[in-house]
């Protein structure tokens, strides 16, 4: 079974950003750029399948600017067999990655497809389910456990109110949750055997999708500054405060 | 044009969310219709149709929808959608398995977890784990939008009269089956509607301590919630994950306890009218967003907290 896995580069989850003083963006200049973590844990499910057997080939697919390479790489590094770079400058939303991401999935037939949950920059949470739709294919979203059957994937979910699981028809789309897997480090001599992997660019035009926004972004602003920072001395002061300044106990 | 709202609900009844849900679809302007998709679910139908400002519930009684699966319920919605220029669902677990499925449908881009309407095409949005927040407008014909609960005041569950009308369409995809569900049970308010909101971190050190945080949550009619690295290291279960990928909450008063803050933590309960935390390490980022920071070990901290409130 082949396994295809989508990886976005985000900005990494360390770095607080700041909006720009003209509120068209947010400051991206000279900041650490990364794999989005949920898509950490999608190569991580993926190399894992591929160690049990239950596998044979991971390729993995980044839409974004040239530099995207780095996170292809990474993937590469960590277990990934073949990489495919669609490289576009343009702010690619949600619908449009599912549509590049459905012609990957008709040229690649893979049995699983698996991406992270939301990317950390634009929380939008969106691609794999959008993928489900304009593939047919069935969805287990917030994965937090996936156990392969025949023909079938049974998927725990993170929900709301605890965990559901779901059994899925393949070819299946699996989006991940925090708790399914811790991924590994990739150690030196991988990240050397990576250089050397199939890397293929390609362009959305290759794919014949339109991929020009739907949404137009009027201004990106600093949400409201909470004014913190004052400290109590004492349980009985904090009650005091509650009670008679707050008024919410 | 009308507004199709897509209800939260266990067949029963209505899940909170639905209001707030409701009451964006209100500031957006236009007639409301609530659909309600389920097994057995004429009850929760009942609900919606007493909702303040709901004029229509459309009500889809069938097994294929009995547990919200994806592959069901958006060819259902999808297809509804057509008479509508907005449709709304809360931004849980639920509405955003299903939303984008349904946008996609539609040849639509989806506006995830807005918290505020600015006008029928533009919507603020919160992205970078909250530290912007974007005022995005669309171009679609219909609007597919999932809603942050926290953005919007519910609206009154009761003093409508909504007329309830049957939909027949039975959308079973034959691609995915539900097998089980494992839901935690709990007597508490739920998470995302409490007006306490109490939650322990990696400092309270195991699952056991957790009851010292239950006893101050059983004075204060708190729910309960805890940090990602308490979930990780298996104290508590998911669902009580607050934070950029778990639960947003904007209760009354957030009671932080051996939560460091991180940005990802912060994500999901900086809205709280009043925050308190209670932490060792006084330079932990937590106490920039406290409005009571005390800095003390937890293990005496919270048994006194408990004793004099
Ligand atoms: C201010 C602002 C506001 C925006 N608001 C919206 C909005 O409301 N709605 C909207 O649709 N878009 C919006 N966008 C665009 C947003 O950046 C895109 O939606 C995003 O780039 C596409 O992925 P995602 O974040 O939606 O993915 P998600 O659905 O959050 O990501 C899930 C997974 O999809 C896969 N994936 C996503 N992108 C890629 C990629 N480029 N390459 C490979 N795999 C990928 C990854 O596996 C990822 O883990 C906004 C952008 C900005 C700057
Ligand atoms: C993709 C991604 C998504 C994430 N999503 C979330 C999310 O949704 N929610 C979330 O919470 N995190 C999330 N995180 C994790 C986040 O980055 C932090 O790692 C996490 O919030 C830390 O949890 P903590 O504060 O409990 O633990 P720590 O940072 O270890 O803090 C523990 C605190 O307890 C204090 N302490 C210890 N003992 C005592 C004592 N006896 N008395 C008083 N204080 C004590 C310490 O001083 C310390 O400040 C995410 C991370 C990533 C990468």
């Amino acid at each position: 079974m082949k396994v295809l896995v989508a990886v976005k580069r985000v900005v990494d989850y360390n770095v607080k950003v700041r909006v720009k003083s003209d509120q068209t963006g947010v400051d991206l200049a000279n900041v650490k750029m990364a794999m989005n973590p949920f898509c950490e844990i999608a190569v991580e499910e993926a190399v894992r399948l591929k160690e049990k057997g239950a596998a044979d080939e991971i390729v993995v697919v980044s839409m974004g600017p040239k530099a995207a390479q780095e996170q292809i790489r990474t993937a590469l590094a960590l277990g990934a067999d073949r990489g495919i770079l669609i490289e576009t400058d343009e702010e690619l939303e949600s619908l449009a990655v599912a549509k590049l991401l459905a012609k990957v999935v008709d040229e690649e037939q893979p049995g699983l497809v698996i991406l992270g949950k939301q990317s950390i920059d634009s929380d939008a949470n969106q691609t794999g389910q959008m993928l489900g739709a304009l593939t047919g294919m069935p969805q287990g979203t917030f994965a937090s456990e996936v156990n392969l059957g025949e023909g079938t994937v049974d998927v725990t979910r993170e929900i709301d109110g605890g965990l559901q699981t779901v059994s899925l028809n393949m070819p299946a789309i699996v989006t991940t949750d925090l708790r399914l897997n811790e991924p590994r480090y990739a150690s030196l001599p991988n990240i050397m055997k990576a250089k050397r992997k199939p890397l293929d660019t390609k362009t959305p035009a290759d794919y014949g999708v339109e991929v020009a926004p739907r949404l137009k972004t009027l201004k990106v602003e600093a949400p409201a500054e909470r004014q913190g920072g004052v400290k109590v001395a004492s349980v009985d002061e904090l009650v005091e405060k509650l009670k008679n300044e707050a008024k919410v106990v | 044009m009308s507004i199709l709202v897509i209800a939260e609900h266990d067949n029963a009844a209505l899940k909170g969310a639905t209001l707030n849900t409701v009451a964006a679809a209100s500031q957006i302007g236009g007639e409301i219709h609530v659909l309600v998709a389920g097994e057995n679910c004429g009850a929760a139908a009942e609900a919606a149709a007493q909702v303040a400002g709901v004029s229509k519930v459309l009500l889809a009684d069938n097994a294929a929808y009995a547990h919200q699966l994806a592959e069901n319920i958006a060819p259902l919605v999808a297809e509804l959608a057509a008479n509508y220029g907005h449709v709304l669902a809360p931004a849980t677990t639920n509405g955003k398995n299903f939303m984008p499925r349904v946008a996609a449908q539609l040849d639509v881009a989806q506006l995830s977890d807005i918290i505020a309407v600015e006008s029928a095409d533009t919507f603020k949005r919160p992205i970078y784990a909250g530290n912007a927040i974007a005022t995005v407008q669309s171009g679609d014909s219909v609007k597919v939008i999932t809603v942050r609960a926290t953005g919007f005041d519910p609206a009154a569950a009761s003093g409508g009269s909504a007329t309830i009308e049957a939909v027949g369409s039975a959308h079973d995809a034959g691609i995915s089956r539900f097998v089980k569900e494992e839901l935690a049970k709990s007597d508490r308010p739920e998470l995302t509607a409490a007006r306490v909101v109490i939650s322990g971190g990696r400092g309270m050190g195991n699952g056991e301590n957790f009851a010292l945080l239950e006893k101050v949550a059983d004075k204060l009619g708190a729910a309960v919630g805890a940090s990602r690295a308490a979930v990780d290291a298996g104290f508590v279960p998911n669902d009580m994950q607050v934070g950029q990928t778990g639960k947003i909450v904007a209760p009354e008063l957030y009671i932080a306890v051996g939560i460091s803050g991180a940005i990802q933590h912060l994500a999901g309960m900086k809205d709280s009218k009043y925050i308190v935390a209670i932490n060792k390490d006084e330079e932990a980022p937590i106490f920039s967003v406290a409005d009571y920071g005390l800095v003390a070990d937890l293990f005496d901290a919270v048994p006194e907290l408990e004793q004099k409130l």
